[in-house]
């Protein structure tokens, strides 16, 4: 178990300040340690899914606290903590270029192709 | 009438502690489950609730074996709601009142180091059924205490307040960790027959994990030699137990007959 250094345990660090003014200073009034989001792993071989998030000072906290929160039923058999700020998310204007033309291309669906029966006996 | 001495049987004996022990995580299970909705944070919370229930567990499968060591056909619930303070053999430790969040951590990483050890002890006894929890509990108990120590060192080396208060925490609690490894003749005759753990053999392992995470957390390790409070095993306790037992006990004595139907 290694563990972060004083300066970034402390609440005087200046960058979790900076971080946390921002928010304060734009649309929420959040004075919460920074947010992270979940992922976790409900069985080996399976992808983790988004479980949710939550607030923690640093990413040994977040881990735990996701292991509290949602992963003490038996949920999970491995956790992913992410900072929320790290993600990068399309936005609603990217919806229209993203995903309409998918609209009228049927044919980029697979259901046109005649599956073998061989194989589908198999799945 | 008799001229004979009441000699202490293996069967009182292993009763005896299994209650010792279930009584320890029962009374702390207590107090933690004060902090239900009233954490710092909405995940710490949770976080404790849970440690709660964990230690309430612990107990129930304690008492469990307990009752059916002793072979009275008496249920668990019994020991837990009929008994009065002086019947109670927890340590003090675990009924101090909840106090500050850094109270509770302290209180936590103290014991659950402890409880760390003496469970890798009583993982290898001799009967499968008692090794057999104990091996379940400790997956836990390794968690509580990686939770609690995390704790420590972010109290300890966080801002000036947290710093200052889970030192005074620890100051406060001292006089109460010298009874933990308090053992008399039920862990000796227990231990001859491979069915308890001897806390002796791994007091300074526990030593060693609070030095070193104190002083990792900028924290002063009070003195070991101090004075230590004891008796707990005799039924001695502060008059805090009392008040717990009070509000634990008082439904099920005022209704003893209920039913969950």
């Amino acid at each position: 178990m290694r563990y972060p250094s004083r300066s970034r345990l402390s609440t005087h660090d200046p960058n979790l300040k900076e971080n946390m003014s921002e928010k304060n200073d734009t649309e929420s009034k959040d004075i919460q340690w920074p947010l992270w989001e979940v992922f976790t792993q409900p069985r080996d071989g399976k992808p983790h899914e988004h479980a949710g998030s939550l607030h923690a000072p640093d990413a040994e906290m977040a881990l735990e606290n996701a292991r509290d929160v949602y992963a003490r039923r038996k949920e999970a058999v491995n956790i992913w903590v992410v900072p929320s700020d790290q993600i990068v998310a399309s936005k609603g204007e990217d919806a229209g270029p993203f995903f309409d033309p998918a609209d009228d291309k049927p044919y980029r669906h697979p259901q046109f192709y005649s599956v073998p029966r061989a194989s589908k006996r198999r799945s | 009438m008799s001229t004979e001495t009441t000699t202490l049987t293996k069967q009182d004996a292993l009763f005896e502690y299994l209650v010792r022990l279930a009584d320890d995580r029962l009374i702390l299970g207590h107090r933690l489950s004060e902090w239900c909705g009233h954490g710092p944070i909405l995940e710490e919370d949770i976080a404790l609730a849970n440690i709660s229930l964990d230690y309430i567990g612990h107990a129930a499968s304690l008492y469990e074996y307990a009752v059916e060591v002793e072979d009275k056909g008496r249920h668990r619930d019994n020991l837990v709601y009929f008994r009065n303070d002086v019947e109670y053999k927890n340590l003090k430790i675990t009924e101090l009142p909840k106090g500050d969040f850094g109270f509770t951590i302290a209180r936590q990483f103290l014991f659950a180091g402890f409880s760390y050890f003496l469970y890798k002890q009583l993982s290898d006894v001799e009967d499968e059924q008692f090794a057999g929890m104990a091996q379940k509990h400790l997956k836990e108990v390794k968690y509580h205490l990686r939770h609690s120590r995390e704790w420590v060192l972010r109290l300890g080396d966080g801002t000036d307040e947290s710093h200052e208060r889970i030192q005074n925490s620890f100051n406060d609690i001292w006089t109460y960790v010298g009874e933990l490894f308090h053992q008399d003749e039920i862990e000796e005759l227990l231990q001859g027959e491979k069915l308890a753990a001897d806390s002796e053999n791994f007091k300074s392992d526990w030593k060693e994990l609070v030095v070193d995470t104190l002083e990792e957390a900028t924290l002063e390790v009070p003195d070991f030699d101090q004075f230590m409070v004891e008796g707990s095993r005799d039924g001695l306790h502060t008059e805090h137990l009392g008040h717990l037992l009070a509000e634990m006990q008082h439904l099920r004595r005022s209704y003893p007959d209920a039913d969950w139907e």
